[in-house]
């Protein structure tokens, strides 16, 4: 197992907290809590296998919030000196004071135990930051020019997302944890382009983003050379395929597609803050409200789905969240029926949980904390068919395989997803490809749709780096397991039929 | 020394490119300060003040093959001797830059050794009274109010070893106002962009909310279909910015866009509408003032740290409705025979002198049709036509005989913001305005109120 950096432990962290909280407690405050991050990140992008930027940034800081007289203040700083710490105690509490003029719910947290001395450090084997650039860029360029070099790939875009979140946190409680994580985004894409008709065509990898480090790239975690060697041949057969029949299909969802799907309509669906209205001017809100715990039917009796935070490879996954509650795994739907949240302290204690399942994340130090995604997962049925048995009962439906784009209303009823290949499945057998797809549903109407769950094989931990909530802005990575699965009757549109063409 | 304890930015970047051995180094250092109120149901949720710095060097490398850039950044207050290596090894990792230019080394801006501008708490010292009044309001009216405000002041210090030392202190200020019934089921907006909250009225804002709300309280349902739909400047915004951002030169020489031509090229002099519309950037631009300088630490289609410190002109995109630029560097605008079109912060929309009926006159002269109020989770669907979909949002009303009747239920829409401007049939006065969808990112924009004679709503939307 790794460990966390020294030269991040080596900061003078204790002394940070200790003038911070005390600060805060001479101040009366019934609540505060001290952060020090220090987040690390590489992005290199390549086109057409030629290193187009590399960047290396790193942000350190740290932020005190405060609870006083029942309203939060937060303030958020640069350096790392006791000075500074006790200053933004002070500044925490004079922006609660400022904000008592518009506050009328008092804040309180609900309980959880103190864990002094706590660690954790997410699972990977080799510290991405560790390798030469010379080494990352050489094999982003060899995987490129794979690409570029096949027959009808006019064009590669290459880019690789790499991070690293090193957290301290201590509260008033007495719990203090210090914590390190790594991820990794690796992502190609080939382009071919038709002149003559002006047409074009994309088809990227399908390999999810991870919390693993470097060995992502280069083990045998992830089939490089086989996906890699497809691309060139999906793409051309993407652009000679059939323009997509407008109309009713029996969809089977790929994973590689399906994930994004739970993340927009059951994951963003499920946080409790958008249900009780605090997103509602921007994210939104959510038509499970809690008036429906319990009750909801979102979908089929083959739904189950999970929050957690605690996937081994999970890019939500952490010890302890950012109020110092320990990672949990429970309940979201059970049996197709809506049994659970994603919940901060302050919401579990308003809403009488108990206890928070240790929701809450901040993407940076210079960010209040929120109610950010779990790792919501879709169970695979423990019998269930693999992929390929999916597509052999179906008579006349699509198979979609890869996310591309995605748009959900702000109560997440309506959404609209693309992908990245769409395969007609004819009499129980892949047809070919077909363009201009589009899969248009109602949240509760589709998952009510799903007559077919996949067994554990076809069962893949998918996620994205770019989950977007509050103002202002956070971004989160979150993972998403789920299998294949079978939907029946969804509304497929041809989308150059929707552009009026 | 600055309030937070650390070397001001000048002296960083002076020290930095004293420290650098590379054949040339750029630096930039950014000091941002930001202050910001959160509120629902007629309460905060989240309040902060914050400061960051960050330092940027790239360095520059010439190994007999081509220049080499490489960026590394670190926040606070970092040993720069460190930095300066780790950037200068970056760039000897790097290789020939594709985008490698002659560096600007003749440019000034900004008073260079002033100390940054800067926002605080205090900068909502009346705004949250009269916000707090509001609530007082809404909760007697049986309303609620959700929102935010948030103002940035940034202050972007850029130094070279070709003697440039520019600077710009950029704000940024918003605020959006959600208010809705009691139940949730009826949700209306109103949003502005300023630089100092100086011109922000509470009132003016709940007024808006207290309009539409009213406008709500008649409920039709109608079908998904295309409507004489009237996008106010906000849901303009929206779609321009989108148009905008894709509107790159790189990705349509090659192919890659809706400005790709047939047959190889860009579609730069082909007529978009018949309409005299113009869309336009000016950093000088009243109100909507930006950077007039390009600063980027990482190289892309839009920007290339070759060209730090290039003047940013006024510059039009489309001039009377024909297609005139496309982002571009240097580099790429040498390849082909162009000039540089560099990215600018703002856009500006306008018919004839930005002249044309308000809102309410389009209004007073439709005969049936919608009056939307924002778009949302715009995303792009086929990047050939550059269709877009997304969500109506916080108020879709119904117009019958010159005044607004009722509200209607929400939509998804499937449109190309090119398509649109081929169809537009009236152009209205081009007014400040906040876009909904992207104001993260986007706040300076002044757009008309356009007339679409037959908007793709494609399916209808529960959500309220």
């Amino acid at each position: 197992m790794q460990q966390i950096d020294p030269s991040f432990t080596d900061l003078p962290l204790r002394p940070l907290a200790d003038a911070a909280l005390s600060r805060a407690r001479e101040l009366g405050c019934t609540h505060a809590d001290i952060r020090v991050e220090r987040l690390r990140t590489q992005n290199i992008s390549l086109r057409d296998a030629r290193l187009e930027s590399a960047t290396d940034g790193e942000d350190a800081g740290l932020a005190v919030r405060v609870v006083h007289e029942g309203t939060w203040g937060f303030a958020a700083g640069m350096a790392l000196t006791t000075k500074e710490a006790d200053r933004l105690a002070e500044q925490a509490v004079a922006v609660a004071r400022v904000s008592a003029a518009i506050n009328t719910d008092p804040v309180e947290l609900a309980p959880e135990p103190a864990y002094p001395d706590a660690t954790y450090v997410s699972s990977y084997e080799i510290d991405p930051f560790t390798v030469p650039d010379p080494d990352k860029i050489a094999l982003l360029i060899d995987w490129s020019e794979r690409l570029m070099s096949a027959d009808g790939v006019e064009h590669v875009q290459t880019a690789v997302m790499l991070a690293k979140d090193q957290k301290f946190y201590a509260d008033l409680t007495g719990t203090s944890t210090i914590q390190q994580r790594v991820r990794v985004h690796p992502q190609l894409t080939a382009v071919a382009v038709d002149r003559a008709s002006g047409a074009f065509e994309t088809m990227r990898t399908l390999a999810p983003p991870a919390a693993r480090g470097w060995e992502y790239l280069t083990g045998d975690l992830v089939d490089w050379t086989g996906e890699l060697a497809e691309i060139p041949e999906l793409l051309r057969g993407k652009i000679k395929a059939p323009s997509v029949p407008a109309g009713r299909y029996d969809l089977i969802v790929d994973p590689s597609n399906l994930f994004l799907t739970i993340h927009e309509s059951i994951g963003h669906a499920t946080e409790l803050d958008r249900a009780l209205g605090y997103e509602a001017a921007y994210a939104g809100t959510s038509f499970a409200t809690i008036d429906k715990l319990g009750k909801l039917k979102y979908g089929s009796p083959l739904m189950n789905v999970t929050g957690d935070r605690n996937d081994e490879y999970g890019l939500a996954s952490i010890g302890y969240d950012d109020e110092g509650v320990a990672a949990q795994q429970w309940d979201i739907v059970k049996d197709g029926i809506l049994v659970g949240y994603q919940l901060d302290r302050n919401m579990a204690r308003l809403k009488g949980f108990g206890r928070s399942n240790g929701c809450a994340y901040a993407d940076s130090p210079g960010h209040v904390p929120v109610q950010r995604m779990a790792n919501v997962s879709l169970q695979p049925d423990p019998d269930g068919p693999t992929t390929g048995e999916m597509i052999a009962g179906v008579e006349r439906g699509i198979y979609v395989v890869g996310d591309k784009s995605w748009s959900i209303d702000m109560q997440r009823y309506n959404f609209q997803f693309t992908g990245q290949r769409f395969y007609k499945i004819e009499s129980g057998r892949l047809a070919g490809q077909l363009r201009d797809v589009a899969y248009q549903a109602t949240t509760t109407d589709f998952w009510g749709s799903m007559s077919v769950v996949g067994g554990p094989s076809t069962y893949v931990l998918g996620g994205a780096f770019n989950c977007g909530k509050a103002q202002p802005g956070q971004v989160a990575a979150v993972s998403h397991g789920c299998p294949s699965a079978l939907f029946d009757g969804v509304n497929i549109l041809n989308t150059v039929t929707e552009g009026g063409r | 020394m600055s309030s937070a304890g650390l070397a001001s930015a000048q002296d960083m970047a002076e020290e930095a490119l004293s420290l650098a051995k590379a054949d040339d180094c750029m630096v930039v250092v950014t000091e941002r300060s930001e202050a910001n109120l959160r509120w629902a149901s007629n309460s905060l949720t989240t309040n902060g003040e914050m400061r960051s710095r960050r330092v940027a060097v790239i360095s520059i490398v010439d190994g007999g093959s081509g220049a080499a850039a490489g960026t590394v950044s670190r926040s606070g207050s970092p040993d720069l001797a460190d930095l300066v290596a780790a950037s200068e090894q970056a760039a000897r990792d790097a290789g020939p830059a594709e985008d490698a230019m002659p560096l600007i080394s003749e440019a000034t801006g900004g008073d260079w050794s002033a100390p940054p501008d800067a926002t605080s708490i205090e900068v909502f010292s009346s705004f949250a009274p009269d916000l707090g009044a509001a609530f007082g309001e809404a909760v007697a009216g049986g309303r609620l109010l959700f929102g935010f405000a948030e103002h940035i002041v940034e202050s972007t210090f850029l130094a070279s070893s070709t003697g440039l030392r520019l600077r710009h202190d950029q704000p940024t200020g918003r605020v959006e106002l959600n208010g809705k019934s009691l139940d949730f089921s009826r949700s209306v907006w109103a949003g502005a962009a300023t630089q100092d909250f100086s011109d922000i009225s509470v009132t003016s804002m709940t007024d808006e909310i207290a309009t539409k709300l009213a406008w709500s309280e008649r409920r039709v349902d109608l079908e998904p279909g295309r409507y004489e739909t009237l996008l106010p400047p906000s849901t303009v915004a929206d779609l321009m910015i989108y148009m905008y951002y894709t509107g790159q030169a790189r990705d349509a020489d090659e192919g890659q866009t809706v400005f790709s031509k047939k047959g190889g090229g860009n579609r730069i002099g082909d007529a978009l509408t018949e309409k005299p519309l113009t869309m336009r950037s000016d950093p000088g631009a009243p109100g909507l003032q930006a950077a007039g300088h390009l600063v980027t630490t990482s190289s892309s289609p839009y920007a290339s740290v070759f060209d730090n410190g290039l003047a940013l002109p006024a510059i039009d995109w489309i001039r009377d409705g024909v297609l005139t630029n496309l982002i571009q560097t240097r580099s790429w605008a040498a390849k082909t025979g162009a000039s540089a079109a560099p990215y600018v912060d703002n856009l500006i929309m306008e018919g004839p002198d930005g002249a044309g009926p308000s809102t309410q006159e389009l209004v007073a002269t439709t005969e049936r049709g919608l009056l939307l109020t924002t778009l949302w989770y715009i995303r792009e669907v086929d990047p050939q036509t550059l269709l877009l979909t997304g969500l109506t949002r916080d108020g879709v009303f119904l117009v019958e005989n010159g005044e607004v009747t009722a509200s209607v239920n929400n939509f998804r829409f499937n449109e190309s913001p090119v398509d649109l401007l081929a169809r537009v049939t009236e152009i209205g006065r081009t007014e400040r305005c906040l876009p909904r969808e992207w104001n993260d990112y986007f706040t300076r924009t002044a757009m008309p109120t356009l007339r679409i004679p037959d908007f793709n709503m494609s399916s209808v939307s529960p959500a309220s």
